[in-house]
């Protein structure tokens, strides 16, 4: 299995996520630069966290501008695994790769510390491995977390699963406490905290793994389906 | 266009009638030196150029003599001062670089840039070495936090820091925050940077090769900044608002541009020389390039990219744009390197070329519009050695007895009055706001003794820590300076790490007083001879003068910032209690000091006497005992024994664990002091109890005291002092007081 981490100009979990996916799966993977036109040979995009384009005018809105995000949503049309984490949630709302919008913390200041999720859909390809309902701890990092969605969209998350992931205690104002989603197709997930940090019990905490052993899961269990047939 | 520009500028007559030269901290004397260097009086650029160069931010001319006190050199600096930053081994062809800078002026009339442009500086020294920045930490201090223009202070400075060193990508994990009535109207914000390197990829600031081309990186140069160094070098008074145009405006996005393509350069191999633009920006690179290669500098002022129309030569030559670097390549490089930059947006001109006559010369409009010796520039500002004279009030403190207050004896309010105490109080309102995991490699994070950053691909790990504290140096500095040096060997070595160098950054008031210059000698003193006897050269660091207004000078602020060296993460050790069961060693020996202690300060209102005593021989065998139990897998848990002496520490360790503790402490002291004395060389261990007995002998055999005062047990703290009850208060409650005191000031 394929990674691509993408790099932006301001992209600073860059590295983190390129070593959590040498360190948990030890599957190849690869910087691909904001300027690529081709993503064909990935099966999984990360795209990390930081501050792309210094998230000037707002976070995320320059970077969905950028050549590599037409191959981004391509990859998602194909059924591709993308996963956008912090900022890269972000710009994957405002590339409308998924729904909502995130608004700046409740706190209106940055907040960086330890959080318990509770995971809301443990059928989504990046999360089989986790217990339904179980809590695990991911750390956040972020000023503008602040996840909002209008009600018709609310429910229609609701109703198809989407919500991944949710806050045990909500840091930043989310609707419905909501720490991550899923497009409807589920293979698009975007999150505010960092599984990539959380893959050393030396570091805090391991609970990230369970990501990244289950996307190569799902992938695996597709490719082998697929090889068979 | 020139034409305009001389009309507003002064002219060299002017300049010498008028005394100008004075308004930019130049005196009668050092003028005529500088006319004596040129053959002839200097014109507005360069009056400026020298003014900048000969300010006490750059060219150290008030404190060198004692800064030569400092041991500089040991089996492990491969670099020492003089350098962007220093530079210590640490095996396996693998180096550490850091340094501690100070943006105290700025951050007091703009607290929010003041304090993103120092965190941005430092982080350009670090990677103009070559090395990849791996961590930050901070030194605050600020008046006291009930003051309205403190919590505005207080609450920017953070911001700050948080906006500049999130959005780079640079993990803040460490530091202090302290409050105290001398620095109202003067806080302090050093910033310090940590970064890791390849012996052979060591960079050092030189205009090297004849005929080779200099290069300018980074955003355009504007009016901003403009004689930030010569600010920096006096005091603060109402005017130092309106001079609010000097302080800079810091582009984090910017400058992880800039590091990301400066690192990707120098990976090349192909540069010659590279130094950061900081104070005095493009005078001071280009004149301290120039001279340490021995060489000259032509700068063509016109290739410089400019964001404002008509900059005068003055303007460019002072302008303290931040993000900006200048580096040398030979000529046949020239196209690799620009190609770098190209790919990452960032803006690359050739501005000059490196001469061989040893002068700094400036062209403008066709002009030469500056020409002057570099060694002038660099080398030859007078250094003064200044008087110094005892403080009256050092004289009366001999008198005080500091045991002479009447007995406290509600000891559990005391101690929460203690822990409330804004300095004493966990921080975790501070560092929520920075990014301290970004790079995934923090494995002790901010609020313990010392943070601890890891290094991949390796089972080391680097841990770094700031201390000072300020009464103690005011008190008496030269104890001071020892205990501040030592304080942060404890934390190093608390948290499994042997110490390896400093980086000092000397925050004082104005040394054209006797008394303060006293205060900066003894306390360099102080540091000295402690650096000395704990193995921890100076490898670099940062001098602050003039921090001082109309209510009076701060407290004398020698900020020691330290890097040791984890040598297997095993061994890696944290403050708080780690089970039930586990048994509590106090090692070192409690004596009635009360002389600057938080308790006096605190609960007595007062901050005098004596400070306590430090005998670093005993020091450095508590140390080096304490590294020898930890690398041999006794110690549960250390904490070093700082403000609020031995109650504070067992309540830190108690809160950090989630832990209670029974302790019975055999002391003849009266329980107030014995609880709250702040005696030097003293570290609380925790051990399991099938460790314990080992732990106990092994401290024993090395020679330095130890009493086994507890164990680990329930969800109280409970305390017994010379037999009789002490306090006893919920660990949960003295949680509450510690943690709620800044968040409830600050809303």
């Amino acid at each position: 299995m394929k990674f691509a981490v993408l790099v932006f100009p301001g992209s600073n979990c860059d590295i983190d996520c390129y070593k959590a996916v040498e360190d948990t799966i030890g599957e190849p993977v690869d910087y691909v630069w904001h300027t690529a036109t081709d993503l064909s040979a990935y099966d999984c995009i990360l795209v990390p966290g930081g501050f792309s384009y210094g998230d000037y005018l707002r976070c995320g809105a320059i970077s969905r501008f950028a050549p590599v995000m037409a191959e981004v949503a391509k990859a998602a049309d194909q059924g591709k695994y993308v996963l956008g984490i912090c900022n890269g949630f972000q710009i994957l709302t405002e590339a409308g790769l998924l729904p909502g919008t995130l608004r700046r913390n409740m706190s209106l200041k940055f907040r960086c510390h330890d959080t318990v999720l509770r995971v809301e859909n443990n059928g989504n390809p990046f999360t089989t491995q986790y217990a339904a309902g179980e809590e695990i701890t991911i750390p956040i990092a972020h000023g503008e977390g602040n996840y909002y969605c209008d009600e018709a969209t609310h429910a229609q998350l609701k109703k198809n699963n989407q919500i991944i992931f949710k806050y045990v205690n909500n840091p930043n104002g989310s609707i419905d406490d909501i720490a991550g989603i899923s497009n409807e197709r589920g293979n698009v997930v975007g999150m505010m905290p960092h599984p990539e940090r959380a893959v050393d019990s030396l570091l805090g905490s391991d609970d990230g793994k369970k990501m990244f052993t289950s996307i190569l899961k799902a992938w695996r269990d597709r490719h082998e389906s697929a090889s068979v047939r | 266009m020139s034409q305009q520009v001389s009309a507003k500028e002064p002219n060299a007559e002017q300049i010498a009638q008028q005394q100008i030269y004075k308004q930019m901290g130049v005196s009668d004397s050092e003028y005529e030196l500088i006319c004596g260097f040129l053959g002839r009086k200097p014109n507005y650029t360069e009056i400026g150029v020298f003014s900048v160069m000969w300010s006490e931010h750059c060219a150290y001319k008030n404190s060198k003599p004692l800064l030569r006190r400092f041991p500089t050199s040991g089996p492990r600096v491969l670099m020492g001062p003089g350098e962007g930053a220093g530079i210590v081994d640490i095996g396996d062809n693998q180096a550490v670089v850091f340094k501690i800078e100070s943006h105290n002026h700025p951050s007091a009339v703009e607290p929010y840039q003041g304090a993103a442009t120092g965190v941005g500086g430092i982080i350009r020294d670090i990677f103009s070495m070559g090395a990849r920045p791996v961590a930050l930490l901070n030194s605050l201090r600020f008046g006291k936090l009930e003051n309205e223009r403190v919590k505005y202070l207080f609450e920017h400075v953070v911001s700050g820091i948080a906006g500049y060193g999130n959005c780079i990508g640079i993990p803040t994990v460490g530091g202090e925050v302290v409050f105290d009535d001398s620095y109202d109207g003067n806080p302090l914000v050093n910033a310090m940077c940590v970064g890791l390197i390849d012996h052979d990829k060591i960079q050092r600031g030189v205009a090297k090769g004849v005929g080779n081309p200099v290069f300018y990186v980074g955003p355009p140069t504007g009016r901003d900044g403009i004689h930030g160094a010569t600010f920096a070098s006096e005091e603060l008074t109402e005017e130092s608002e309106a001079k609010r145009t000097a302080v800079q405006v810091g582009d984090p996005f910017m400058e992880k541009l800039v590091m990301e393509a400066c690192l990707e350069l120098i990976d090349t191999g192909i540069v010659l020389g590279i130094q950061d633009m900081g104070a005095a920006g493009l005078t001071c690179s280009s004149a301290e390039m120039a001279s340490k290669a021995g060489n000259g500098l032509e700068l063509y002022l016109d290739q410089v990219p400019q964001r404002e129309e008509g900059m005068s030569a003055y303007e460019m030559m002072l302008s303290e744009s931040q993000e900006r670097m200048l580096f040398v390549v030979e000529p046949k490089d020239e196209a690799q390197a620009m190609e770098i930059f190209e790919r990452w947006g960032v803006i690359c001109s050739k501005v000059g070329k490196v001469t061989d006559d040893g002068r700094l010369k400036l062209f403008h409009h066709g002009e030469i519009v500056g020409d002057m010796p570099v060694t002038a520039l660099v080398d030859e500002c007078p250094i003064y050695d200044k008087p110094s004279a005892v403080p009256a009030y050092y004289e009366q403190n001999a008198a005080v007895d500091t045991l002479r207050y009447e007995e406290v004896t509600d000891l559990g309010g005391a101690l929460e009055k203690v822990l409330a105490s804004p300095s004493v109080s966990s921080k975790a309102w501070v560092y929520d706001q920075y990014d301290y995991m970004v790079r995934t490699s923090t494995a002790v994070r901010p609020g313990s003794d010392a943070a601890v950053v890891t290094i991949r691909g390796t089972r080391k790990g680097l841990a770094m820590t700031t201390d000072c504290n300020g009464r103690f140096v005011y008190l008496d500095p030269e104890v001071g300076g020892k205990i501040a040096v030592s304080e942060a060997a404890r934390n190093i070595v608390c948290s499994g790490a042997e110490p390896l160098a400093i980086t000092d950054n000397l925050n004082f008031g104005s040394p054209e007083k006797p008394e303060i210059f006293w205060q900066m000698e003894r306390s360099v003193d102080g540091m000295a001879e402690a650096c000395r006897v704990l193995d921890a050269p100076v490898i670099g660091g940062n001098v602050s003068l003039y921090n001082e207004n109309a209510k009076g000078a701060i407290y004398p602020t020698p900020v020691v910032g330290m890097v040791g060296l984890v040598h297997d993460t095993d061994h890696i050790t944290t403050q708080g209690f780690k089970a039930e069961g586990d048994v509590i060693l106090l090692l070192g020996e409690t004596r009635g000091e009360l002389g600057g202690s938080e308790f006096q300060a605190t609960v007595h209102g007062v901050t005098e006497g004596r400070p306590p005593q430090l005998d670093l021989v005993v020091e450095k065998k508590l140390l080096d005992t304490v590294l020898g139990a930890i690398q041999h897998g006794l110690v549960a848990s250390a904490h070093d024994l700082s403000e609020g002496g031995l109650a504070v520490a067992l309540a830190e360790s108690c809160i950090s664990g989630g832990l209670g503790a029974i302790v019975e402490f055999d002391s003849t002291l009266r329980p107030d002091v014995a609880l709250f004395s702040e005696s030097q060389s003293r570290i609380l261990l925790s051990a399991s109890a099938e460790q314990a007995e080992k732990l106990q002998d092994f401290i024993v055999s090395r020679g330095v005291p130890v009493q086994r005062i507890g164990r680990v047990a329930g969800e109280n703290l409970v305390i017994h002092v010379g037999g009789a009850s002490a306090l006893n208060r919920p660990v949960e409650g003295l949680k509450r007081v510690w943690e709620d005191t800044i968040p409830c000031l600050m809303k």
